[in-house]
């Protein structure tokens, strides 16, 4: 579905991402693992588009990402770190996010904005918002328009236990609805049973790209945070 | 893209300096038309100060709202619309919304207190004004991460068309006074909005005789139709090579 080839980028001297190639299919859950700074972010922001790549290309069904725009129709983003107009209220936000993908033939799912209550807060004004309460925002939009292809990055950092679980859930039963999810998390316990693939990262190169179930066997170990830990001292 | 336009415009009335500054404008214009007794003195007056004004708010107030609007343009690239059409609705947006303070301010006032052809001259002129400072503010704000930067940028470019270009010309005029470079002011004139839409409002009041024998070149040139066509494609080209550029820019852009 998503297909990535030879990707890089640079900011200045740092090379953010060096010459990366991805394969992400339908049904899939990957998880971008990797240090800080190892590229995740760029990446992701490189298939959405916000970060265009100094060479190589990006397909999403086939079609080049640079020169087609409408793919995003079918992705659903949660940003680590959630920006949004200071000014605007929470329900006024989510009326505009509608307004502006209404026309578009996939249904609202407002499953994550009940289960958040965030009808509560409906006239706050974004920037009165803590962190905890921005993210279940950014969440209850990214799964809004029930896209096809979700990506979470760093879905859970920041938010309490309970809201945590929710998001779980939601992300597990839109795993069996078939979707393609890319998640990047450094709580690795919270991937557990959510994830498929792994793809790990290290200063912008891939490391590897592997199914959870080959990557525990070589490691002999039955946890996925086990089996990086064990990865990562081996290099 | 209307869409967008629509929260642009919103979130811009929300923010109540541009009211301010439409009101501002009001109180300017009817007491400069209440001062004098006669409605073409009136203009002159007004003249002066919508030529400092109006670049000066356009430019600084689009930079910050640019600036301040990095998350909303953030969020929106990340949706399903064009990176041009977001870039346009943002411009649009706030052309519309300039134009709109300056059209109530001063368009009003003029429309009541003068019937020449004049009044009219100088409220297209500080439309168009309001326009490019808009695009020239856009162009500022897409080339600098930097907030401080961007608006230093902005006052730079507002100093050097509202004040320095003039002082240039002036310098260039006397270093050449022996030569005839009358034909050359023209094509000098055109290559900055402020002082190009000055000379067409001069030359639509009858004072013009007060620009000496330069006022003769321009208005054999600006009197006639290509003349003035040329004015305005110049007028026009102010206004869509920045725009073009940042859009250029902003195309591809990391955000």
């Amino acid at each position: 579905m998503i297909i990535a080839s030879n990707v890089s980028k640079n900011f200045g001297k740092l090379k953010a991402l060096n010459d990366i190639s991805v394969t992400c299919n339908r049904g899939q859950s990957i998880s971008l693992i990797g240090p800080n700074g190892s590229g995740k972010t760029t990446f992701i922001k490189c298939i959405l588009g916000m970060v265009v790549p100094d060479s190589g290309f990006i397909t999403f069904n086939r079609q080049n990402i640079a020169k087609d725009w409408r793919y995003r129709e079918q992705i659903g983003y949660m940003p680590q770190i959630g920006r949004y107009p200071d000014n605007m209220t929470v329900g006024q936000l989510f009326r505009m996010m509608k307004d502006i993908r209404k026309n578009l033939h996939n249904d609202i799912d407002e499953e994550l904005l009940e289960a958040f209550d965030l009808n509560k807060i409906s006239n706050k004004r974004m920037r009165t918002l803590s962190g905890g309460t921005r993210q279940k925002v950014s969440a209850s939009l990214a799964f809004l328009f029930s896209p096809k292809v979700l990506i979470l990055d760093e879905p859970t950092a920041g938010l309490d236990p309970v809201s945590s679980e929710i998001l779980k859930d939601k992300i597990r039963k839109e795993k069996t609805a078939g979707k393609l999810i890319l998640i990047t998390s450094h709580i690795l316990s919270d991937l557990d049973d959510i994830v498929t693939e792994v793809i790990y990262m290290q200063e912008g190169q891939l490391i590897f790209h592997k199914p959870i179930d080959l990557l525990k066997k070589e490691t002999g170990e039955e946890r996925l945070s086990r089996a990086i830990a064990n990865i990562m001292t081996r290099n | 893209m209307k869409k967008i336009v629509k929260y642009v415009i919103i979130d811009i009335l929300r923010n109540r300096i541009i009211i301010g500054y439409t009101f501002l404008l009001t109180i300017l214009s009817f007491s400069v038309f209440n001062l004098e007794t006669n409605a073409s003195k009136g203009i002159l007056s007004l003249l002066n100060v919508i030529l400092i004004i109006v670049p000066l708010v356009s430019i600084i107030f689009s930079t910050i709202y640019l600036y301040n609007a990095t998350e909303f343009i953030e969020l929106l690239v990340s949706q399903p619309l064009k990176r041009k059409n977001i870039w346009i609705s943002q411009f649009a947006g706030l052309s519309l919304a300039l134009s709109l303070a300056f059209l109530i301010g001063t368009g009003i006032p003029i429309l009541l207190f003068d019937e020449s052809g004049a009044g009219l001259m100088i409220t297209l002129m500080g439309v168009f004004l309001s326009v490019i400072f808009v695009a020239l503010a856009m162009l500022a704000a897409v080339f600098t991460r930097d907030k401080a930067k961007g608006i230093g940028i902005s006052i730079l470019l507002w100093l050097f068309f509202a004040l320095l270009y003039d002082g240039l010309v002036l310098f260039l005029l006397f270093q050449l006074m022996d030569y005839p470079v009358e034909k050359g002011l023209v094509a000098l004139s055109m290559l900055n909005p402020v002082d190009l839409s000055r000379i067409l409002i001069l030359l639509k009041l009858d004072i013009s005789a007060l620009m000496g024998a330069t006022s003769a070149v321009f208005n054999s040139f600006f009197g006639q139709n290509w003349g003035m066509i040329l004015a305005f494609t110049a007028m026009l080209l102010w206004i869509f090579i920045p725009l073009g550029i940042s859009i250029r820019k902003f195309n591809t852009k990391d955000l």
